[in-house]
C-alpha cells in the first residue's frame, strides 16, 4: 500500500461516516415530520375530521313532510293534498334489473323516454335512494303492480300525495303551482337532499312559491348507518317530520270561483274587497292555467299553447298588468276639485269637443250644460277638461294618489306592478320636460300617463266608499292595517256617493242595476283607449280587431248608503265600460247577497257563450291542437 | 443477545431484541387486519400470520449465511432478477396487458420486489471492487448508473411507479454513501426539478391523476382524491387515543379504500389514535436504527454499504407509505411493511432483515476469530 492510497482510504472512511450521519439525520428528520403530521391531523384538525367521519357514517333518508294546505276565509280548501299512487325502485334490493324494468314498462305502459331515464338513474343511484318509476298512476295499475310485488324484488309501490286544487284554473293565478325542483333550485338551497326525493314538489309560482317556507314543513328522516357502497348497516333513531303549516287567505273561494267563471272568455281580472278591513274576497285573473296540470309537469305543447295565447293566461292581471284608468278616475278627480274649492253647482257647457291651443279634445257626446253631478253620472269629459285645467295638476295628483292609484301594497307576490300617477315634478324627472296643459287634460279623464292595476281600482272604490285609507290584505294571519281618515270632507263624500249611485241608477251604468231589493250599488264606468280609433270604428265593437279595442273598466261599492263591499273589473279590449265590465260586477256582487239568483245569471251567461269553463277550455285545446297538427288528447281520467 | 445456561448457544446468539421488535410490529399489524376484516381472522389475519412466520423463519435461517457467500451470489442474483423483469415485460407484451408478476405454480413472484435488496447488494459489491482512488472518476459512476437505471426503467414501464422510486432511492443511497462526488446528486436533483413537467407528461393517465390530486386532494373528493381524503378523515377522526379497537367507522363501513393494504396505517390510526401511530413509527425507527448500527460497526466496505442500503430500503418503505396515507406524498402504491396485508412487502423486508442479521453475525464471529 502506497502513501497516496492509504490517504484516500482514510478519506473514504471519513466521507462514509460523515454521510452516514447525514443520512441518519435525514431519517430522524423524516420521522419527526411524520409524527408532526400525525399530530396535526389527529389533534389540531381532529374536530374537523371527526365531523367528516360522522357525515360519512350517518346518512339521513329524508321523509318528505306533507305540504300545508291553502284554505279560504271560511276554511274551504283551495290547495290540498290528494292521495296518489306511485312506483319506485330501491336499487339496493333490485336483483334482476332488466327483467323488472321490462315488466314495469309493460304494466305501466311506460314510453321509451321514461325507460331510458329509469335505466340511467338506476346506474347512477346510491343503493338506498329510491328511483322514481311513475307518479300519479291510476289505481288499476297500482293494484296490478301490488299483486305482482313478490316477483318484482326491489320495486316499491306506495301511496303518496299530490297537490290538488279543487278550483282548477279559477285559482291558477292566485296560488301558482308546484313542481319538482330544478337543478338551479337544488343548488340554491345548498343541495337540500329533500329536493331529490321522487315526488317532492316545491312552489314555483304565486302563493305556492311565496309561502313556501310555511307550506313546506320540516322533513323528518330515518337516520341510518350506511357503508360507502350504500348498504344499510343499522337503523338509528328516526327524526320525526312536521307537516307544513296551513295558509288561510281572506279569499272567499266560492265568490272567487264565481267571478272567474262569470268572466267568460274575456281577458279580465276582477277584485272584490271587504271595505271594513281590506280583505281581498276575490281576485281571479282569467283566462288562466290549470295548476293541477302543472303539478305533474306540463307537456311542451300545453306550455306552447299557454304562452302563445293573446289573452295572457300566464299573467296575473290583477297585480301585474297596467291599464289607463279611463273615466273611473273621475269621482276622485271630482273630490280633488271640491277640495280645491270648485263649486259643484257651477256648470260647464259641453259641446262635444274642447279646444286647447290648436288641439281638439273630444267628449263621447254633446252633453250641453253640466254640473259636477251630471259630469260624473254621464261621464262628461269636457267638464273635467275645463275644471281640472282651472285647478291645475299640482292639486289633483295628491288626491288621486291618496285614493290608491300608484300605491304599493304589501302582498305575497313578487312581481306586482304599481303604475303611475303623473304630476309636474314627475314629468320633469322622468321625461325632462315641463308639464303642459294637455297633460292635465289627459290626466283628468285617466288617460295619458295614468296607469293602474285592477287591485288599485278596487282600493279606490273602497276608499271613496269609506273616506278611509283601506289597505288590502290577502293573508288572514296578517293584522288588519288600521284605517286612517283621508283628507276629505264628509259633505264631499256624501255628494260623490250620490253621484256614483246616479251612475248606476240613471247614468252610464244603468244596465248594471242590482236585481236585489233594498241594496243599491254606486259605481263608475271607464273606457280606456289603447289606440287612436276613429269615432265610427270605436262605436263598432265587432269589426275592430280585438287587440285594438278599448279596455272596459268598472268600479263599484255596495250598498251605496252603507258601504260594505268594493269591487273592480278591468276587461282587456272589452269595449265600452258599461257594456262588459259593469254587468260582470253586477253579477259578482249579486252572488254576495243572493247566490241562487247569481248562479242562475251565470248559467244563462255561460249558455250564451258556449257552456261551462271546462267544456270551453277543452274545446279551445282541441281547436289549438288541430290547428298545430297535433292528434286530439285522449279523454281525461277522473 | 441472551446469555443463559439453558438456551442453546446458536439460539442465544440470535439478535432477539430485533426479532421481538419485528414480531411486535407484525403482531400489531395482525390486530389491525383482524379489525379491518370487521372483527374476523378471515380473510386476512390468518393468512398474514402464516406469511409472516414463514418469512421470519427464512430471515433467521439467512442469518447463518456468510458474507463471502452473499458476495458470491450478489451478481448472479442481480442477473437473475433482471432476466425475470425482462420476462415479465415480454409476457405483458404477449398477453397485451400490463403485468407485474410471474406465475410459478401457486406462487406469484414479483421480480421487482427482489430488485430492492438486489440493487443494494450489487452496488455495495461494485463499490467494494472500485479502488478508493478511483471513486471520483467517471468509470466509478457510469456502471453504477447502468446497473441501477436498467431495472428502474423496466419497473417504471410495468408500470409500477412506487417500486421504481424505491429501487432508485435505495440505489442512490448506496452510491451516496460510497462517496461519489456531490455534484452527482446535486446535479440530477436540479435536473429533476427542471424535467419534472416533462416526466409528468409521460406518465400514465392514472399516475398523472394521482399526482394532480395529491397537489390538491379536495379538488376531487369523490374521484381520484377519494383515497387521500378518506385516509386523512380516518387518521384525523381518531384523535389522540383513537376510536377504540373494532370501532373505526371509516374502515368498517368501507369509506376508507384499501384499508387492509396500502392504507392500513389509516385503519390503525383511526382505532388506536395518535398514540398507536407514534408507537408504530418509533418501533420502525428502532428497527432502522438497528440496521444503521450494523452498518456503522461493519468492518468491510461491502457490509458497510450493504447494511446501510438495506436499512434505507426499510426506511423508504415505511416513510413513503406513511407520507402517502397522511397526504404528504402522492398515492404511488407502496404498502406499509409488516402491517399491510400481502406477501411481497413482508418478503422484501424479511430478506433485508435476514441479510442484515447475517452481516451482524459476521461482525461478532469475525471479531472472535481475529
Amino acid at each position: 500500500m502506497n502513501q497516496a492510497k492509504r490517504f484516500t482510504s482514510a478519506h473514504q472512511s471519513i466521507t462514509f461516516s460523515r454521510r452516514m450521519m447525514l443520512l441518519g439525520g435525514a431519517q430522524v428528520g423524516v420521522g419527526a415530520l411524520l409524527i408532526g403530521r400525525l399530530g396535526w391531523l389527529s389533534i389540531a384538525q381532529n374536530a374537523k375530521y371527526q365531523l367528516l367521519s360522522e357525515n360519512n357514517r350517518v346518512q339521513l333518508i329524508p321523509v318528505p313532510p306533507r305540504r300545508g294546505w291553502i284554505i279560504d276565509r271560511n276554511g274551504k280548501p283551495i290547495a290540498i293534498n290528494r292521495a296518489s299512487f306511485r312506483v319506485d325502485i330501491i336499487p339496493q334490493q333490485l336483483t334482476d334489473g332488466p327483467r323488472v324494468v321490462a315488466t314495469l314498462t309493460d304494466l305501466l305502459k311506460l314510453p321509451p323516454d321514461e325507460v331510458d331515464r329509469i335505466n340511467r338513474e338506476l346506474e347512477h343511484s346510491r343503493g338506498f335512494q329510491p328511483v322514481s318509476v311513475a307518479d300519479n298512476i291510476p289505481y288499476e295499475q297500482y293494484a296490478a303492480i301490488t299483486v305482482r310485488l313478490p316477483e318484482l324484488a326491489g320495486v316499491a309501490a306506495s301511496r303518496g300525495f299530490s297537490r290538488f286544487y279543487p278550483g282548477g284554473s279559477a285559482v291558477g293565478q292566485l296560488v301558482g303551482y308546484v313542481g319538482a325542483a330544478s337543478a338551479a333550485e337544488y343548488e340554491k338551497e345548498d343541495k337540500n337532499p329533500l329536493l331529490l326525493i321522487p315526488g317532492v314538489k316545491i312552489g314555483k309560482e304565486g302563493l305556492e312559491q311565496s309561502m313556501e317556507s310555511t307550506l313546506r314543513g320540516q322533513p323528518g328522516g330515518q337516520r341510518v348507518e350506511v357503508t360507502a357502497r350504500g348498504k344499510l348497516v343499522k337503523e338509528l333513531d328516526p327524526k320525526p317530520d312536521r307537516s307544513g303549516g296551513t295558509v288561510q287567505l281572506t279569499i272567499d273561494a266560492d265568490l272567487h270561483e264565481y267571478a272567474a267563471r262569470r268572466i267568460g272568455d274575456q281577458s279580465c281580472s276582477v277584485v272584490v274587497l271587504d271595505v271594513t278591513n281590506g280583505d281581498i274576497l276575490a281576485m281571479p285573473s282569467m283566462p288562466s292555467f290549470n295548476p293541477n296540470n302543472f303539478s305533474d309537469g306540463i307537456s311542451t305543447n300545453e306550455w306552447k299553447m299557454l304562452s302563445g295565447d293573446d289573452h295572457l293566461p300566464l299573467v296575473d292581471k290583477a297585480l301585474e298588468s297596467l291599464y289607463p284608468s279611463g273615466s273611473t278616475i273621475k269621482p276622485s278627480m271630482a273630490m280633488a276639485l271640491l277640495n280645491a274649492g270648485i263649486d259643484r253647482t257651477q256648470k260647464v257647457n259641453c259641446t262635444g269637443a274642447f279646444q286647447l291651443g290648436n288641439h281638439t279634445f273630444h267628449c263621447d257626446k254633446r252633453h250641453g250644460p253640466v254640473d259636477m253631478d251630471a259630469a260624473v253620472v254621464h261621464s262628461c269629459d269636457v267638464y273635467f277638461y275645463s275644471m281640472c285645467l282651472r285647478v291645475g295638476a299640482e292639486k289633483l295628483s295628491p288626491m288621486i294618489r291618496s285614493m290608491g292609484f300608484g300605491e304599493k301594497f304589501d302582498l305575497p307576490f313578487d312581481n306586482q306592478r304599481y303604475g303611475t300617477v303623473p304630476d309636474p315634478d314627475w314629468m320633469l324627472r322622468k321625461y325632462h320636460r315641463k308639464w303642459q296643459g294637455y297633460d292635465t287634460v289627459n290626466m283628468s279623464i285617466g288617460q295619458g300617463m295614468v296607469l293602474i292595476n285592477p287591485l288599485q281600482l278596487a282600493v279606490m272604490a273602497s276608499r271613496l266608499a269609506t273616506g278611509k285609507r283601506v289597505v288590502p290584505r290577502l293573508l288572514k294571519n296578517k293584522p288588519v292595517v288600521p284605517q286612517t281618515q283621508l283628507a276629505v270632507d264628509e259633505d264631499h263624500l256624501n255628494f260623490i256617493h250620490k253621484a256614483m249611485w246616479g251612475v248606476v241608477d240613471h247614468g252610464t251604468a244603468a244596465a248594471a242595476k242590482l236585481p236585489l231589493d233594498g241594496i243599491q250599488m254606486a259605481g263608475k264606468t271607464g273606457t280606456a283607449q289603447t289606440h287612436n280609433l276613429s269615432a265610427s270604428e270605436r262605436g263598432d265593437y265587432t269589426s275592430a280587431t280585438w287587440k285594438l279595442r278599448d279596455h272596459s273598466l268598472f268600479m263599484a261599492f255596495v250598498p251605496f248608503d252603507k258601504p260594505r263591499y268594493a269591487a273592480a273589473a278591468i276587461v282587456e279590449h272589452g269595449g265600452f265600460g258599461a257594456a262588459v265590465a259593469a254587468p260582470l260586477i253586477r253579477d259578482t256582487i249579486t252572488f254576495l247577497y243572493d247566490k241562487p239568483k247569481a248562479i242562475a245569471a251565470l248559467h244563462s251567461f255561460e249558455e250564451s257563450i258556449g257552456g261551462p269553463l271546462e267544456e270551453r277550455a277543452a274545446r279551445k285545446t282541441a281547436v289549438w291542437r288541430a290547428a298545430n297538427g297535433l292528434p286530439p288528447l285522449p279523454p281525461t281520467q277522473v | 443477545m441472551i446469555t443463559s445456561a439453558i438456551i442453546p448457544r446458536p439460539l442465544a446468539r440470535l439478535p432477539w431484541r430485533l426479532i421481538f421488535l419485528v414480531a411486535a410490529i407484525a403482531g400489531f399489524g395482525l390486530l389491525v387486519l383482524y379489525s379491518a376484516a370487521g372483527g374476523s381472522a378471515q380473510p386476512w389475519a390468518v393468512k398474514q400470520a402464516i406469511i409472516f412466520t414463514v418469512f421470519l423463519g427464512i430471515a433467521i435461517a439467512m442469518s447463518w449465511i456468510s458474507e463471502s457467500t452473499i458476495k458470491a451470489i450478489t451478481f448472479p442474483l442481480y442477473g437473475a432478477t433482471l432476466l425475470m423483469l425482462i420476462g415479465v415485460e415480454a409476457l405483458g407484451f404477449v398477453s397485451k396487458g400490463a403485468q407485474r408478476w410471474l406465475e410459478l405454480g401457486p406462487i406469484r413472484l414479483q421480480p421487482s420486489e427482489f430488485m430492492k435488496p438486489a440493487i443494494v447488494l450489487t452496488l455495495a459489491r461494485f463499490y467494494e471492487l472500485v479502488p478508493a482512488g478511483e471513486i471520483r472518476k467517471w468509470r466509478a459512476i457510469w456502471p453504477a448508473l447502468l446497473l441501477l437505471g436498467v431495472p428502474a426503467v423496466l419497473i417504471l414501464v410495468q408500470p409500477d411507479l412506487g417500486t421504481c422510486i424505491m429501487v432508485g432511492l435505495c440505489g442512490v443511497t448506496v452510491m451516496f454513501l460510497a462517496g461519489l462526488p456531490w455534484w452527482i446528486f446535486a446535479g440530477p436533483a436540479a435536473a429533476v426539478a427542471v424535467a419534472a413537467p416533462v416526466a409528468y407528461s409521460m406518465l400514465h393517465g392514472y399516475q398523472r391523476k394521482r399526482i394532480d390530486v395529491f397537489l390538491n386532494p379536495e379538488s376531487d373528493p369523490l374521484g381520484a382524491g377519494y383515497h387521500i381524503s378518506q385516509s386523512k378523515i380516518a387518521i384525523g377522526s381518531g384523535g389522540i387515543w383513537g376510536k377504540g379497537f373494532l370501532q373505526g367507522s371509516q374502515s368498517h363501513l368501507d369509506y376508507l379504500p384499501e384499508g387492509h393494504t396500502d392504507f392500513v396505517f389509516a385503519t390503525m390510526a383511526e382505532e388506536w389514535g395518535l398514540v398507536g401511530g407514534v408507537l408504530l413509527i418509533i418501533a420502525f425507527g428502532l428497527v432502522i436504527r438497528w440496521g444503521m448500527r450494523v452498518s456503522n460497526n461493519a468492518r468491510t466496505r461491502f457490509s458497510q454499504l450493504a447494511a446501510a442500503g438495506l436499512s434505507a430500503t426499510i426506511f423508504f418503505y415505511v416513510s413513503i407509505n406513511l407520507m402517502m396515507v397522511m397526504g404528504l406524498a402522492p398515492v404511488v402504491g407502496v404498502p406499509l411493511p409488516l402491517v399491510s396485508f400481502g406477501g411481497s412487502a413482508v418478503m422484501t423486508v424479511m430478506l433485508c432483515l435476514g441479510l442484515l442479521m447475517a452481516l451482524e453475525r459476521q461482525q461478532r464471529t469475525v471479531s472472535t476469530i481475529t
